[in-house]
């Protein structure tokens, strides 16, 4: 029995079969016997029903991307399964268990040369009072996997607390019929055992840790509205803020969430929304605003695939385009974009930090991938970046809250402050903030700006710089995970290529750019979007080798670490 | 009207600012200035805790030409960008100017949302039945057949009542004013600025330029024949059946204003991350 570092489980089903709670139980299970895992799922539209999975990956080392092809298929049915059959790789080493009753595996099973195992899942629950297949699926898998059967109860007993003794035990019951069957299967690998844990671990999603984030960065004012892939920062938020003396409001719609958190914000309280790429486009106009009137804010943007509705439930990187140039006029501001589920924590935190100091809007590129997924990670390093925003006290004399100060910043007064009345507005303003229309002034306030911008010192945290070599990975947000595994196996080929992925997007830093890029000849730029908007980005704002490469794929389908590992190691 | 309170706290001109007016020579909007400052100084508030929020248009100017705290923001979203300041810092008094194009067309989801939300603020509307500075077009309160370059021979479609669809989105007071009566249109502000929750106050600020047949509305405009009821049902009725000239205090509702608690609690974010524990 081979023991190995890692193994990927997907289960499927359709709506109501509880392929979701499955896979996030046994998750739970893993993570809680101290093992590392992540967790996503892909599901069709539907409220409930239509097509659900859940796929699995559950390690000894901290794992953030999906893996290229799955070592353990469940089907409780295949009825709906085709559906997203591009998305759940299979192979010769696959092993597949299926529901007899519940319709034949779909192509994309019998054409990979797995072995595929048949066990009446359904037949068995019936024997069950209450039982349920997905119980019996979690039994199987958990015993394919090596963990113990109190293991695998455990969170189900949670998770069912408030449902009653006969609920948990009907569950109890089918885990361990699903034990049993399972004893009979060779699966022909193990999980090698946990190592130690050296921290602190966490169980969450990116949207969670983003939401985290803003609270640690000083946000106590939230506005939202609900769009997939984003709403779960915003449940996160509600009542989290309450505890910590925040609010919550619920606004009518993206226009007035915007709005709101300006308002907030200019009353002196930090201030988030969070959207999706539709909310996003309502909220540009309003983001012009806070760039004119210096209005700190964060947006927290879950993207999702695009144009227009898209798809809703799944992951892209094409709002880089709108995020970076949507504004109208020339509006510089910040736009961020985490790496991974802890890094949504981390990059949300900073951005609040950044937009409180440079009293300027930040948008938080983050992803459904990321977002919605779930990972068992160590707890993140405290950071101190807590907002610290200028602000004007005893003020005598004349207040000019558009000074033209040296670094750019300006003390901006809070209601409230005597002496520091003065109207904020998106019109072209004087160093008062009087209404101007004049050359000088115009040009003196884009200055102003820009400078505030560009002439501050972001520190090392602007990218994640990994490796050596001629050869480089130029990725960004959630696929750098996918990549970091593509160039870890690289190196154990003994080919050294480096990894760049920038969490600081706008203002772009080209000298810092220019030293991560010293001596590398050819660069692999990695993105998931149709159009290779991350490297015409790239194009725009940086200097690149003369040797460049573009691996882009739009959504659903995940851009997996064997590709851009082949993508390397091909380029020879 | 009977009974109009003058007695002032402070002076109206330490509510006023230096900053020269755009609106044109004549228009209503410069009466409403003077209602603004004349009842903040009846209310004696200090101008630094006052903020008065505006969208765009002529009527949206106005924060800059008080001495309070002011923001003139985007087209049609003043009310929410009030409701953020409003929530966080319950400690000031929130005024929010708008217009019929800005208030009522562009803004109008806003509008249903903030009666119905009942934070307390007031919320000023300065209706000339026109887009005065886009010069001249159509707003939801322009009578059908009023010709415009944009709409050559009238629009044909009915106004928008914004009285009443104030008072059906939950609105916790409504009143109408005239911008010619400055003294009793800053008694009005007063009491819309004291009474807890949203209130509303349509005032007919007319259009000089681009409605010159508004200049008639201060033949037109009567006080109220009755006094302000606190029954939704009766205020229904009133102000559906009205001329549209009735002046003062039409509701006065009693519901709660809306104010979450806000404020440190002394829960440590370290609590926070219990949520994620494993």
């Amino acid at each position: 029995m081979a023991k190995l570092p890692s193994i990927s489980i997907a289960i499927v089903g359709s709506g109501g079969a509880g392929a979701l709670t499955t896979g996030n139980s046994l998750l739970e299970a893993a993570c809680a016997a101290g093992w590392h895992g992540l967790f996503t799922r892909t599901l069709g539209p539907q409220i409930r029903g239509g097509e659900a999975a859940a796929l699995v990956r559950l390690a000894v080392h901290p794992v953030e991307c999906l893996p290229d092809r799955f070592d353990l298929l469940i089907g409780i049915d295949w009825l709906n399964a085709h559906r997203f059959g591009s998305e759940i790789k299979v192979g010769p080493g696959t092993l597949v268990i299926s529901d007899p009753q519940g319709g034949d595996p779909p192509p994309m099973v019998t054409q990979s040369g797995a072995r595929v195992v048949e066990i009446p899942m359904k037949e068995m629950a019936k024997a069950i009072r209450d039982g349920r297949p997905n119980m019996i699926t979690l039994g199987i898998a958990g015993r394919l996997l090596g963990l113990s059967i109190e293991q695998v109860v455990t969170p189900i007993e949670k998770r069912l607390a408030d449902k009653g003794p006969a609920a948990i035990e009907a569950s109890q019951s089918g885990i361990k019929a699903g034990f049993g069957v399972a004893a009979g299967i060779d699966f022909g690998m193990q999980l090698a055992p946990p190592n130690a844990r050296a921290t602190r671990r966490w169980l969450l999603s990116g949207n969670e840790a983003a939401a985290l984030g803003a609270i640690r960065g000083g946000v106590r004012f939230a506005a939202a509205y609900p769009i997939t892939p984003a709403t779960e920062v915003l449940e996160w938020l509600a009542p989290s803020l309450a505890k910590v003396g925040g609010v919550l409001l619920q606004a009518e719609d993206e226009l007035a969430a915007i709005n709101m958190i300006i308002g907030s914000s200019f009353g002196g309280t930090p201030a988030l929304t969070a959207t999706s790429g539709p909310g996003l486009s309502l909220m540009i106009e309003a983001l012009g605003l806070a760039t004119s009137a210096e209005i700190p804010i964060v947006v927290v943007d879950v993207m999702r695939g695009g144009p227009s509705t898209g798809i809703p439930t799944k992951s892209e990187q094409a709002d880089l385009n709108i995020a970076v140039y949507g504004l109208h006029g020339d509006a510089p501001h910040l736009v961020l974009a985490p790496q991974s589920i802890g890094d949504c924590m981390f990059t949300t935190q900073w951005a609040t930090y950044l937009a409180e100091t440079l009293q300027s809007p930040a948008i938080v590129l983050s992803d459904q991938f990321m977002g919605q997924a779930r990972a068992a990670i160590d707890r993140p390093a405290d950071v101190a970046f807590i907002g610290a925003r200028s602000v004007a006290t005893d003020i005598v004399g004349a207040y000019e809250r558009y000074a033209l100060a040296a670094n750019g910043i300006s003390p901006m007064a809070i209601p409230g402050t005597r002496g520091g009345q003065y109207t904020a507005d998106g019109l072209t303003h004087s160093e008062r903030g009087i209404p101007t229309s004049g050359t000088a002034d115009h040009r003196a306030q884009l200055d102003k700006r820009r400078d505030k911008l560009e002439h501050f010192n972001f520190g090392d945290h602007w990218a994640t710089v990994e490796g050596a070599g001629d050869v480089a990975v130029l990725t960004w947000g959630s696929v750098t995970s996918a990549a970091r595994e593509a160039t870890g196996r690289a190196a154990a080929d003994g080919i050294n290529v480096r990894l760049i992925a920038p969490r600081l997007l706008l203002p772009a830093q080209p000298e810092r750019m220019q030293t991560a890029l010293d001596g590398v000849k050819r660069i692999l730029i990695v993105e998931q979007t149709h159009g290779g908007q991350f490297h015409r980005y790239l194009r725009a704002h940086y200097d690149l080798p003369t040797q460049v490469r573009v691996l882009n794929r739009p959504g659903p389908l995940p851009i997996m670490a064997g590709e851009i590992y082949r993508a390397i190691t091909e380029w020879r | 009207m009977s009974t109009v309170d003058t007695r002032l706290a402070r002076k109206p001109a330490e509510y006023k600012s230096d900053i020269k007016p755009i609106w044109c020579p004549g228009c209503g909007d410069y009466h409403v200035l003077m209602s603004f400052t004349r009842a903040f100084a009846q209310l004696g508030l200090p101008p630094e805790q006052i903020v008065v929020v505006s969208g765009i248009g002529c009527s949206s100017r106005i924060p800059a030409y008080t001495n309070c705290y002011g923001f003139h923001g985007v087209h049609g979203r003043s009310l929410a960008l009030a409701a953020g300041l409003k929530v966080t810092r319950p400690d000031l008094t929130v005024v929010v100017a708008s217009g019929d194009g800005d208030g009522y067309s562009i803004g109008g989801n806003h509008f249903l949302h903030a009666c119905r939300r009942n934070i307390d603020m007031t919320y000023v509307v300065m209706d000339n039945r026109i887009y005065g500075m886009t010069k001249g077009q159509p707003s939801p309160t322009t009578e059908p057949e009023f010709d415009t370059a944009l709409s050559p021979g009238g629009t044909r479609v009915r106004p928008f009542h914004p009285l009443v669809v104030a008072l059906a989105s939950g609105a916790n007071f409504i009143a109408r004013c005239f911008s010619g009566e400055p003294n009793e249109t800053a008694a009005v502000l007063v009491e819309a600025i004291k009474h807890p929750g949203f209130s509303f106050i349509e005032i007919l600020s007319p259009c000089v330029t681009f409605r010159p047949d508004e200049k008639s509305w201060k033949d037109l405009v009567h006080p109220a024949p009755v006094t302000a009821t606190t029954d939704p049902g009766k205020a229904a009725r009133r102000i559906m059946t009205d001329d549209g000239f009735n002046l003062g205090i039409l509701y006065r509702g009693n519901r709660e204003p809306f104010q979450p608690a806000i404020g440190a609690t002394g829960v440590d974010l370290s609590e926070l991350e219990k949520d994620f524990e494993l």
